[in-house]
């Protein structure tokens, strides 16, 4: 038998959003040990929001990622307007939806075109696949270009928008600057269903997981702001009950905290958590575009989430659309909250998965505590489990290639690992 | 050449030490009376914006391994060019103005003239501020720019 120790390292994983390091100890066939490392510092974002105004939140927890700022700032304000009681106008309602699109579509071209897709066309990056697939790297960035238009539209600019508040938005956009979205939205749908066709057309490695899948649920919708959260282990629970259900623990190798479900240990957020528990509220035209691709629900191997993702790229461009095309402005912009001493908590669905916020506020409505879950977190050790067993598949390859292919079961979950520290390199040992 | 359209752009991060120094030429320009802009470096944001240019001029603050302070020029293309491995490692996070560039350039997207001008940092940690060398390179490297720009004609794109 060989007892041979090896070590997959590295130092710093590419293509993902952050610093971080993986870590993986084989002794002979057996994988010993498994260490995602996320080393990017502590950003200390619960601390510094105590003392703050109820107002503030929106504003500050956007900066926590330029990727992902609208889920932030939806985070924030919905777990506010719980905490205050507020209900806004439908139309209001709308407009986040639109506003929630944007940042999908955004956030999902970008995985899945600039740092997904090399991974199965077999480029180092996709500068290098640019050379030779031109025409697909145009067609992801004109798609990306047209979510942050979106999230502009909506949010005065692409990156940490600025008009998202409790009780609707500081400022509404006209009619007609909704309307002049619907041509760029139609290319969109038509491209992001090109872009599944094309992604279904990869060679995926055999490797299926018994995850618990955890996302919202909405009786109507594919869900963003609202729904209650429900897994494929029974789990069905208001936002409020969150911290009875799940746990976060500090690990030594992480500055990311790792969550797990109290009494069952690791799950999964994201797209293919979304789309198993939320497949019959797809709009008809991704229902049938997936299904035509291969992807019947439960999908449950990780390297086809690049699949879902562009599943849900078809959901968001049509659904925007919809939107873009039904649009009328609310009667006024946003609800001015009465202030009151209370706690809110809200969690809405970020392009990597579920994102959980809640605050105290006194009576002035200064904010005495905040707790920010964010998605990669909560699939941190998710991954470690996955690449606890897929390294046992790849353990006999050349250390470059089993390297290499860590790296991508990695890049499977899209982690954003700024958004995570409180959160890669890979590294490989034999022993 | 009236209809030559070009255009200055800053990139960097204000509160991460060194990696000010594209703005800060940015912000002395615009005293000095030039259309500078700001950008995060956000390499596909880059790419957008100088789509309808002719001439693109750039700075960033660069690690090149030299004094800090050191004023670097590279021409996209030619003999002077940017060295390609600069472009090797690609995060989001780190998808900087080098892989712009290469990016740029494998889709047919440079303008027909980018110059880039790099300003040797050594600190870029969060929360500190630029040393007084890679300052004093930036009030250099502005008056460089405002004397070269003023002495060209062209309009801004």
């Amino acid at each position: 038998m060989n007892t041979k120790t090896r070590t997959i390292k590295v130092d710093t994983l590419a293509r993902v959003e952050g610093e971080g390091a993986l870590l993986i100890k084989l002794r002979g066939e057996r994988v010993t040990d498994v260490k995602l490392r996320i080393y990017e510092p502590p950003r200390f974002f619960e601390a510094f929001l105590r003392g703050r105004h109820y107002s503030e939140a929106a504003d500050l927890t956007a900066r926590i990622c330029g990727i992902c700022p609208v889920a932030y700032q939806m985070s924030a304000v919905h777990a506010m307007e719980r905490a205050l009681g507020v209900h806004i106008d439908p139309a209001v309602r709308m407009l986040r939806r639109l506003f929630y699109c944007g940042e999908w579509i955004e956030s999902h071209a970008l995985h899945v075109y600039m740092l997904h897709a090399p991974d199965f066309l077999g480029y180092q990056d996709s500068i290098q696949m640019a050379r030779d697939h031109r025409s697909v790297v145009e067609r992801g960035l004109r798609l990306k270009k047209i979510g942050n238009r979106v999230v502009r539209s909506l949010g005065g600019r692409e990156i940490h928008p600025i008009s998202a508040a409790v009780g609707g938005f500081y400022k509404t956009p006209a009619k007609s600057l909704v309307r002049e979205l619907e041509e760029d939205l139609k290319w969109a749908v038509e491209a992001s269903l090109e872009t599944l066709k094309l992604v279904s057309s990869f060679e995926f490695p055999e490797f299926e997981q018994d995850y618990e899948f955890v996302a919202l649920s909405h009786p109507e919708e594919y869900p963003f702001n609202e729904g209650r959260l429900v897994s494929n282990r029974g789990l069905n629970i208001d936002a409020a009950e969150y911290e009875d259900q799940f746990l976060e623990q500090h690990v030594k190798h992480s500055n990311a905290l790792h969550s797990v479900v109290r009494g069952r240990g690791s799950y999964l957020v994201g797209p293919l958590a979304r789309y198993n528990l939320n497949f019959d509220k797809l709009p008809e035209v991704a229902r049938d575009a997936a299904l035509m691709a291969g992807l019947k629900p439960p999908v449950k191997n990780p390297f086809r989430s690049i699949g879902v993702r562009a599943v849900e790229l078809v959901f968001a461009c049509a659904e925007a659309l919809r939107i873009v095309h039904e649009y009328e402005p609310p009667p006024q912009p946003r609800i001015e909250p009465l202030v009151r001493r209370s706690t809110g908590a809200a969690i809405t669905e970020a392009p990597r998965g579920i994102l959980y916020q809640r605050y105290a506020l006194d009576e002035n409505g200064l904010i005495v505590a905040a707790k920010i879950v964010p998605p990669t977190s909560q699939n941190q050790k998710r991954i470690e489990d996955d690449l606890r067993e897929f390294a046992e598949q790849v353990v006999a390859w050349p250390l470059d290639e089993a390297t290499w292919k860590c790296e991508q079961a990695i890049r499977n979950y899209d982690p954003c690992i700024s958004c995570a520290t409180h959160f890669l390199k890979l590294k490989v040992e034999r022993e | 050449m009236s209809g030559h359209r070009r255009r200055i752009i800053g990139c960097g991060n204000r509160h991460r030490g060194d990696d000010a120094a594209g703005l800060l030429v940015v912000q002395r320009l615009r005293e000095l009376g030039l259309p500078a802009e700001e950008q995060s470096g956000d390499g596909l944001s880059l790419i957008e914006s100088w789509n309808d240019a002719d001439e693109v001029i750039l700075i960033d603050a660069v690690v090149a391994g030299a004094e800090p302070g050191t004023i670097h020029f590279w021409d996209a293309e030619g003999a002077n060019a940017l060295p390609a491995d600069g472009a090797k490692k690609t995060s989001t996070h780190g998808f900087g103005v080098a892989q712009a560039i290469e990016l740029a350039r494998n889709l047919d997207r440079l303008p027909p003239k980018l110059f880039i001008y790099g300003i040797e940092g050594s600190l870029f940690e969060i929360g500190t501020l630029p040393s007084p060398k890679v300052i004093a390179a930036v009030e250099t490297l502005a008056q460089q720019i405002a004397s070269e720009w003023n002495r060209k004609p062209g309009r801004v794109a």
